[in-house]
């Protein structure tokens, strides 16, 4: 697999692992308004992903639902962070503040690749993020004395940081005023346990019947 | 076949979410170009979370068909399309039809603080003494806001 592909397949099993979680807030956030953003957050996050998928695809010959859903658990290469599940208001925000700030210092550098079609892609997504940005911001402004929100953004910090090559990781610190020395970042490449349950519910019905067209 | 008869027959596509506009309206159709039986047509999503984007390519080539060419629709995944280009009668039905229409896009992104202002218009009274409600609403495209003058909910379209 090419280094381009790699990194396509990265960023979109990131996105829609991550969507896929935040899905799971729907009918039960805490207030209807957030019912609302996780929903729409979710949905823009696997829009986002079938749209590198696409690429992907192009490249590897294949389709980007066979791409999201026909893989085993194991060839997925999203990063722990996005896998873990956490019904617990403070960690998903905690999460979804990380995440984007992660995922714009990502985007940034892949809006000035060589590639256009990726830059262009890269452009489309961070235009859409802003709104997901916004969303995480307002949060983590009005939980950011909260000891449970202080305890979960430290508590993900290594996962969030196992997000980025490690080149990037600096800026991410930068931006959140967290520290790389002494953090062992919780790295892409193994998985955690969440995956395999969360990959069993979203691919139950692909699985019943391979091959169904709707 | 001509270029100016397929942008016709084009612009009686709906929306399939909102559908007094059209997808000519909507300027989401970027290029097309025929090339003998071939009608080439280069679609730019709105959002990518946008559920409406296989319809949209369907319906294009379902228009194409029945004016007995072959359709080729792209679809073109980069930043080309920006609210800025619903065209000025794709603004009037929107706001017709109760949508708030997008703000120019500005240079810097869309910020908070200015979702926050009061810049924006009521579609229903005019009044832009009206508040953010959620910065998400029913699509990936929309954003709910409160008009305090007429007491209503309305949907802004989302600047991108």
């Amino acid at each position: 697999m090419s280094e381009r592909a790699r990194r396509l397949l990265e960023i979109a099993d990131d996105e829609l692992i991550l969507g896929w979680r935040d899905s799971e807030w729907t009918g039960i956030a805490p207030t209807l308004e957030e019912d609302v953003a996780f929903s729409s957050i979710a949905q823009n996050e696997i829009g986002h992903a079938r749209a590198l998928y696409e690429l992907a695809a192009a490249e590897l010959g294949s389709d980007p639902d066979a791409l999201a859903f026909d893989r085993a658990p194991e060839e997925y290469r999203c990063a722990p962070f996005v896998e873990l599940h956490l019904l617990d208001w403070a960690h998903t925000i905690a999460r979804r503040y990380l995440y984007e700030e992660a995922d714009r210092v990502r985007l940034d550098v892949l809006r000035k690749d060589d590639d256009a079609e990726l830059a262009g892609l890269a452009a489309k997504i961070d235009r859409e993020e802003v709104y997901h940005r916004m969303h995480a911001e307002m949060w983590a402004a009005r939980l950011r004395d909260e000891p449970r929100f202080r305890a979960a953004v430290d508590e993900l910090w290594p996962y969030a940081l196992g997000m980025l090559e490690p080149a990037l990781r600096p800026e991410l610190a930068r931006r959140t005023g967290l520290r790389v020395e002494s953090t062992q970042a919780v790295e892409r490449g193994e998985h955690t346990p969440e995956l395999e349950e969360l990959w069993n519910d979203m691919t139950e019905v692909r699985r019943s019947v391979p091959g169904a067209t709707w | 076949m001509t270029r100016e008869r397929v942008w016709k027959a084009l612009e009686e596509i709906p929306d399939p979410e909102i559908p007094v506009v059209s997808l000519v309206d909507l300027g989401v159709i970027r290029d097309v170009a025929v090339d003998g039986e071939r009608v080439h047509i280069e679609l730019t999503p709105t959002f990518l979370g946008c559920p409406a984007l296989e319809a949209m390519k369907r319906a294009l080539e379902e228009k194409v068909s029945e004016l007995g060419a072959e359709p080729s629709v792209a679809v073109i995944q980069d930043d080309s399309w920006s609210t800025d280009r619903i065209t000025a009668a794709g603004r009037e039905k929107l706001r017709a039809a109760g949508f708030a229409p997008p703000a120019p896009r500005a240079a810097g992104a869309t910020t908070l603080v200015q979702l926050q202002s009061k810049a924006f218009r009521c579609p229903y009274c005019g009044s832009t003494d009206t508040r953010l409600e959620n910065i998400f609403g029913p699509t990936p495209c929309r954003s709910i806001r409160w008009c305090e003058s007429c007491r209503q909910p309305f949907e802004q379209f989302k600047t991108i």
